[in-house]
């Protein structure tokens, strides 16, 4: 028995065989199946688990203590816990900070979201690191199984098996798995509209509409299924392709919507977003093996020069070498990897970003991106022209 | 934007002496900048006047001014040395206000030095409290509410605008210097004219208090393409109220969510643009309210600083060094991590862990002072800890602090609610363990939240320490037995000791160590990466923690261990860190594998790059041993790093563990002062008369057999801890008291004494004066390096008396009389290192007052004054190479005159009631190094703030015996224009040598007194030789006032003849600079009596 309270044992097993013993806390009843991958920022555990970039993953917090805050109300960046599970070194029981929240532990709970704490966070990671963001499945250790080491033993041989088994985050269209069912409109915070957008709802974060939103804008949000006469028929001034979970290449119908409205009208993509619009322009988009989790990474404006440190949250990347021949260069790249971090056409007025410009969690060197895609926008509108 | 080409020659300033808030991060900070220029192929001159720092290192500059931070002396190395940059961030205040008044001056203009890092109209930005506040309030950032006051009226004014409670903050001064709270009109009256007095600018700000907040720091860096990162971010444990130096400190930030925290990153980089910090880093101090999260910016340090040390520990981005390159021109992008190796420095470290840094404190040196903690920093040092969860890092921070605790708790003491209550009240360095207590005693977060203001965040991590404690202890008890594999894991999970864990189950630490190992409980060592393991390590950074995987690389080439000293306290900082850095360097030039181990963030010895591989770990038993076990090193060096590593020699002998150097049976030897006694006769050598007493009344007895005065000491300290002379009975009694804990400071005066740890009682040679002498030895032969004459009278701990290099006046046999002894002392203990010895010479006869054979306070002193890398050498000797081989042969001749002079924190402690004595207080020195004794003792002595006044009023008072000396001191200063006075008897003697002078009385006998005299500003100088004991009193309120109005005290008639000797030499420019290279190059004669400019004592007396 431990000296101080925990949750009933939990194994989380990995693909490559490696197994981790924890304590579990959440919604025991749960269990955890995914991608499991890791996330180096050291704030902002309740956006990262309302992502709904996060569908399908298992989501891996470097940093040691998560629930120091709670999970305030309004920092989520959807309706609900996304993750498949989560995995912690710590989970803070008590909680800190002026504003309201509730408790991690309970949230996840009620989300049905199964959590491990106690396990070496680090090891994992660096596994991770080193063999490429792995399926694994995280479950309760049945009280049974728990009192024999052979029996435990078995018991995580079997899950890691199940994780073999789970579909390849390659080829997997989950957008479907978030988006809206219908059509959506979000009114500016205040006063009329200024602009309107047409956003293509992949699994959008909150903070992103909530930014245009704020600026003015009329936010009309469709299904990631939505067709580019759909699109078109809001009369928006620009089109948003939002962030979202998945394999870019498995969005077959929004490459071809946003291959449509390419040049039709001004296009903002955000991470899932960018790759479907460098796929529209005919580039390609390929599997980083451990993809891009933080909130420290830095990125060039290969224009001007100038850092700006950025919140990413990534699996896939576009392939540079594919954009020569398309309308598209690459604007910005990784200064951690050099992989392609924006791409844009000013001839055709798309824009887009790997990285969130709305943070949430994150830093918000790049909030000016959204604004100066609206600044463009200001032009006239195509069909008034 | 590449490296700037213009740039030819960059002039460098450091910090100075060590005081209290400006310790040896800026040795660290400064010697990354010399390096980092260095290595971008800039000449770099260097000014820095403190001998113990690394990067005075004569190696590591292209040239080493070790001149005092004064503008005229900055002005004269530019006019030598032509620098087209002066790059003064790295230097903390002391650097950038010299930067500032060089600016001003015209100086800067006038030779074409451009500054970098900061420009000037930065600088007062972030100084100038009003200027700051209009600067915030320009980007809409708010400030505290409040206003400048010149006079305790415009106080007042502010006061009855905005109420109380107000902090009171003087401009342009460091580490909070004079810096209070008021919560009354009378509280503030005091406060201002305190805080007044501080300020150089004569300003202080009064403004809204904040106590109670939450307060922040973020490290922010920034290029000149505008590209800023935040490096760190810092939560104080410790509510604002409570100085950043003094509050225990976490890192990352840990109770702000992302929403907050990015707010105050947004703040932090509007502030850093709108300050114009263009090449470099600031610190920015934040103030949150916890109730609505309100955000005040409290101050900006537009320079390298404390915290920005702990950042670059904490997080393994080496600030300084970057901060060192923007300057130069280089943008973040174009540098690389370290670390990573192919990331740049553009970008925000990941923390995998959490770091915790804890003050130390040192009230037991100042008996008397208020050891609240206020607004005012009053810690001397600090320690680091590093570990997966808060509660591993704060367990493992608080047993580094080698104050007598382990850990969080093993306090015998329990504390009732009530007395709970009352520790609270004002927070104290013991805060944190009466939480503990508080927990203990039933007390809920709520109601300790309301005491302290401590985040519950932070106080539930403690309460989850005490509940698993009392968990564990009320297993023990019931139970049996020792604590379960799986226990014992969780116990250290959450940062518990083995001696903690012991005594919680009634062993000893050894039994419960083997139990522990025994059931497989070992830490694993992580790296410290930047990244969160998203990318490999390539400098191998450690910190233990109960894991799975273990990252230590392992290899198989030669290597050693070497210890560190620890935590900064008064007896033991810098100077033990520089021998530490030496030797590493030294033997990695030998291919040998150097590791490093340590545990105070502000060092050298803990950069990532200095040491083939670092861990940041407490000095404890525990947590080396594991290290060794991990690493089963070729040999470990306990010589170096003072008396933290020392007291670990015998244990780890035990353990079988290889010790280098000088056996551990010496050692033993030469701190029982029973076998050194026998020692010492039997090589027909003399010693002050003296015994040992195990208990009270036996110290008495010997007391009054040997005759009073007596000097009274413990065996095994440090520092002179508990050292005093005692001259009566009366004096005894009250010193024996204080020991045993029963006297008026109680158990935090207390030192163990008793069978096994006696005291010692020696005759305290009065009219003696003192030497020390350092050495090194390969077993087989012994050479002297350095031998300094003490300039203050005997009975002043050798850390805190003036001493000068070589001695002057000494006669030759007296000289080869304590050589010859050295020598035979370090043989027959077959030292293999380095050995200090220290002698008293009264009436030519040598005795010796104790052999100490580990690397000593004065061998970086030594090494600058000589040029010889004493401790580098020393650890060559450990490692098995013989003086021969090292050519070190013989006694290098001195070629020219250095003088240590030393920095006392009485300012900081303005009640108490201390002066210097045999118990070590001063915090830092300054060297002053010349061809002749008078500019060399004047240069020390400017120094360390304490300028030899160009005229005003003199006051002589000596002893009998010093009477026919006095003469031409009397005579120079009377032709330098300077008006006398003097006490009754010197005055009479004066007078029949043809003097006119007026008589003033010594302390408190009659009108005019010389302490009125001094505190009314109308003396400038001091010349007071001790008056036996009698007087003694008397000199130690002379010195009070003397301290107070801060002018030069002398307290020998070779320390007057070397004042007089300098004044007269100095003329308008305060005499040459001189560069360690040219004063170690030199070809010039070795000294010669003429040469000194002083009459010797031997010459005074004879003639």
């Amino acid at each position: 028995m431990t000296l101080l309270p925990s949750g009933p044992p939990a194994l989380l097993a990995l693909e490559d065989g490696t197994i981790a013993r924890g304590a579990a806390f959440g919604c025991l009843r749960g269990e955890g199946v995914g991608e499991v991958v890791f996330h180096t920022g050291m704030t902002g555990y309740p956006e990262i688990l309302t992502d709904p970039s996060y569908c399908g993953q298992i989501v891996l917090l470097t940093y040691p203590h998560a629930g120091n805050y709670g999970m305030p109300d309004g920092d989520g960046e959807s309706s609900r816990v996304q993750v498949a599970g989560l995995v912690v070194r710590e989970l803070c029981r008590s909680r800190s900070g002026a504003r309201r929240s509730a408790r991690l532990e309970q949230v996840l709970e009620e989300a049905g979201v199964l959590a491990v704490e106690g396990v070496d966070t680090r090891m994992i990671t660096r596994r991770l690191r080193t063999r490429g963001a792995l399926r694994g499945v995280l479950a309760l250790l049945p009280p049974a199984v728990a009192a024999s080491p052979a029996d435990e033993q078995g018991f995580g041989a079997a899950l890691m098996e199940r994780a073999r088994a789970i579909p390849l985050m390659e080829g997997s269209e989950l957008t479907t798995r978030v988006t809206l069912s219908a059509p959506e409109v979000l009114e500016p915070t205040a006063g009329p509209p200024r602009l309107c957008l047409a956003a293509l709802h992949f699994g959008a974060k909150r903070s992103i509409l909530a930014h245009f939103v704020a600026a003015g804008c009329r936010v009309t949000l469709l299904p990631a299924s939505a067709s580019a006469e759909q699109v078109l028929d809001t009369r928006p001034d620009g089109v948003l392709l939002s962030n979202g979970p998945g394999d870019p290449a498995a969005c077959s119908s929004a490459v071809a919507a946003t291959r449509a409205l390419l040049g039709r009208l001004p296009i903002f993509g955000i991470c899932l977003g960018h790759q479907i619009l460098a796929l529209a322009a005919g580039a390609r988009t390929y599997k980083l093996p451990f993809g891009h989790h933080g909130a420290n990474h830095p990125v060039r404006d290969e224009r001007t020069g100038q850092v700006s440190i950025t919140s990413q949250n990534h699996g896939f990347s576009v392939d540079a070498a594919s954009l020569s021949g398309t309308s598209m260069r690459v604007t910005h790249r990784s200064l951690f990897d050099g992989t392609v971090e924006g791409i844009a056409s000013d001839e055709l007025r798309a824009y887009a970003v790997q990285y969130h410009p709305e943070a949430a969690p994150g830093p918000h060197d790049a909030v000016p991106l959204m604004d100066e895609f609206l600044a463009r926008l200001a032009h006239p509108r195509p069909w008034e022209r | 934007m590449p490296r700037r080409d213009d740039l030819h020659t960059i002039l460098l300033l450091g910090s100075g002496p060590i005081v209290i808030g400006q310790a040896c991060e800026f040795d660290y900070s400064g010697t990354q900048a010399v390096r980092a220029l260095k290595a971008e192929g800039y000449r770099v001159v260097l000014v820095n006047n403190n001998p113990a720092s690394v990067m005075t290192d004569p190696r590591l500059a292209d040239r080493t001014y070790v001149e005092p931070l004064l503008p005229a002396t900055v002005e004269r190395v530019i006019e030598r040395e032509r620098p087209q940059a002066l790059l003064a961030t790295m230097g903390g205040q002391t650097a950038l206000n010299l930067a500032v008044r060089l600016a001003e001056s015209g100086v800067l203009e006038r030779y074409s030095v451009e500054l970098l890092g900061a420009r000037v109209e930065t600088i007062r930005m972030a100084e100038d409290r009003q200027l700051f506040e209009q600067t915030m309030r320009g980007i809409g950032i708010a400030t505290p509410r409040g206003g400048f006051a010149r006079s305790a009226e415009q106080a007042r004014a502010v006061a009855r605008a905005i109420g109380f409670p107000l902090v009171l903050r003087p401009s342009f001064t460091l580490g909070g210097s004079g810096g209070a709270v008021a919560r009354s009109f009378e509280e503030l009256d005091r406060a201002v004219r305190w805080a007044l007095d501080q300020s150089p600018a004569g300003q202080v700000l009064v403004e809204e208090s904040l106590l109670g907040w939450k307060e922040f720091e973020l490290e922010v860096m920034r290029d000149r393409a505008d590209n800023a990162v935040i490096v760190c971010g810092i939560e104080n444990l410790d509510p604002m109220g409570i100085h950043t130096g003094d509050s225990i400190t976490v890192a990352p930030v840990q109770t702000l969510s992302d929403v907050e925290y990015q707010a105050m990153r947004d703040d932090a980089l509007k502030a850093i643009r709108a300050l114009g910090i263009e090449t470099g880093g600031c610190n920015i101090q934040f103030a949150v309210d916890p109730r609505d999260g309100k955000r005040r910016v409290i101050e900006v340090n537009p320079r390298v600083s404390r915290s920005s040390a702990l950042a670059s520990k904490a997080t393994g981005f080496p600030i300084a060094k970057i901060a060192a390159r923007l300057a130069v021109g280089y943008t973040l992008d174009e540098l690389r991590n370290d670390i990573t190796q192919v990331t740049p420095a553009s970008f925000e470290p990941a923390l995998d862990y959490v770091v915790v840094k804890v003050p130390r404190f040192a009230f037991e040196k100042f008996p008397g002072a208020d050891d609240t903690l206020t607004t005012q920093m009053k810690s001397v040092g600090e320690t680091m800890a590093i570990g997966r969860t808060f509660a591993e890092a704060l367990g493992k921070g608080l047993r580094a602090l080698e104050d007598g605790g382990s850990g969080l708790g093993l306090d015998p003491q329990l504390r009732d609610p009530a007395a709970v209550r009352e520790a609270l009240r004002q927070a104290r360095p013991d805060r944190i363990r009466v939480l503990r207590d508080g927990y203990r005693a039933g007390l809920t977060t709520e109601e300790l939240y309301a005491l302290t203001a401590i985040d519950p965040w932070f106080l539930n991590g403690i309460r989850a320490m005490v509940e698993a404690e009392e968990e564990l202890r009320r297993r023990c008890a019931t139970r049996g037995g020792l604590p379960s594999r799986a226990e014992l894991r969780e116990a250290k999970r959450l940062g518990f000791s083995d001696r903690q864990l012991a005594a919680l189950c009634g062993v000893d630490e050894r039994t419960l160590a083997e139990h522990r190992r025994a059931q497989g409980v070992r830490p694993v060592y992580k790296a410290v990466d930047t990244c969160a393991a998203e990318f490999e390590a390539h400098t191998p950074y450690l910190y233990s923690c109960y894991e799975d995987e273990d990252e230590a690389p392992r290899t198989d080439r030669r290597k050693v261990v070497i210890l560190g000293s620890g935590p900064n306290r008064i007896g033991q900082g810098i100077e033990f860190d520089t021998c530490c850095v030496e030797a590493a360097l030294a033997l990695k030039q030998q291919g040998i594998e150097t590791i490093m181990v340590n545990c105070n963030p502000e060092t050298v010895s803990t950069d990532y790059d200095v040491a083939d591989r670092l861990y940041f770990e407490p000095l404890t038993f525990e947590d080396v041993m594991e290290i060794l076990h991990r690493e089963r090193p070729d040999g470990v060096i306990v010589t170096l790093g003072g008396q933290t590593p020392l007291s670990l020699a015998r244990a780890l002998e035990r353990e079988g563990v290889p010790i280098w150097g000088t056996p551990a049976a010496s050692i033993d030897i030469a701190e029982d002062r029973e076998k050194f006694y026998e020692l010492v006769v039997k090589l027909g050598l003399r010693l002050p008369e003296g015994a040992m007493a195990t208990d009270p009344v036996q110290a008495l007895q010997h007391a009054a057999r040997i005759g009073y005065p007596v000097l009274v000491r413990p065996s095994y300290v440090l520092g002179g801890r508990a050292m005093t002379i005692c001259d009566n009975e009366d004096d005894l009694r009250a010193a024996l008291a204080g020991m045993t804990g029963e006297g008026p400071q109680g158990v935090a005066s207390r030192v163990e004494f008793g069978p096994g740890r006696p005291l010692l009682i020696d005759r305290f040679l009065e009219e003696a004066l003192e030497f020390d002498v350092d050495l090194l030895c390969d077993g087989r032969q012994a050479v002297i390096c350095g031998v300094m004459q003490h300039i203050e009278h005997a009975g002043i701990h050798s850390g805190d008396s003036a001493c000068i290099l070589p001695p002057l006046g000494v006669q030759k046999h007296v000289l080869e009389a304590m050589a010859d002894a050295a020598r035979r002392l370090a043989l027959t203990l077959r030292v293999v290192g380095p050995m200090n010895v220290q002698f008293a010479v009264q009436e030519d006869r040598v005795y010796v007052l104790e052999a100490n054979p580990r690397s000593s306070r004065t061998i970086p002193f030594v090494s600058r004054a000589t040029g010889r890398p004493v401790a580098g050498l020393a650890a060559l000797l450990m490692a098995g190479k013989t003086l021969a081989e090292l050519e070190v042969t013989e006694e290098p001749p001195p070629r020219h005159v250095s003088v240590k002079a030393c920095a006392f924190p009485y300012h900081k402690f303005p009640g108490s009631d201390v002066y210097p004595g045999p118990e070590m207080r001063s915090t830092g020195e300054s060297m002053g190094a010349a061809f002749r004794f008078g500019p060399a003792f004047a240069k020390a002595y400017a120094g360390i703030g304490e300028p030899l006044p160009r005229s005003g009023a003199a006051c002589l008072s000596v002893r009998e015996q010093d009477r026919m000396g006095l003469v031409p001191v009397a005579t120079r200063l009377r032709a330098l224009g300077f008006s006398l006075f003097a006490t009754e008897g010197t005055a009479q003697f004066l007078r029949e040598h043809g003097f006119s002078l007026e008589v003033l009385a010594r302390a408190g006998g009659g009108s005019p007194n010389v302490v009125e005299r001094i505190l009314a500003r109308q003396l400038q100088l001091v010349l007071s030789t001790p008056l036996g004991p009698r007087a003694r009193r008397d000199d130690e309120a002379i010195r009070r006032a003397c301290v107070a109005a801060g002018i030069p005290f002398l307290t020998t008639l070779e320390a007057g003849l070397a004042a007089v000797a300098a004044l007269r030499e100095l003329g308008d420019r305060g005499g040459d600079v001189l560069c360690l290279q040219e004063l170690h190059e030199r070809r010039a004669q070795p000294l010669a009596g003429p040469v000194l400019g002083v009459q010797l004592r031997v010459a005074a007396d004879h003639g």
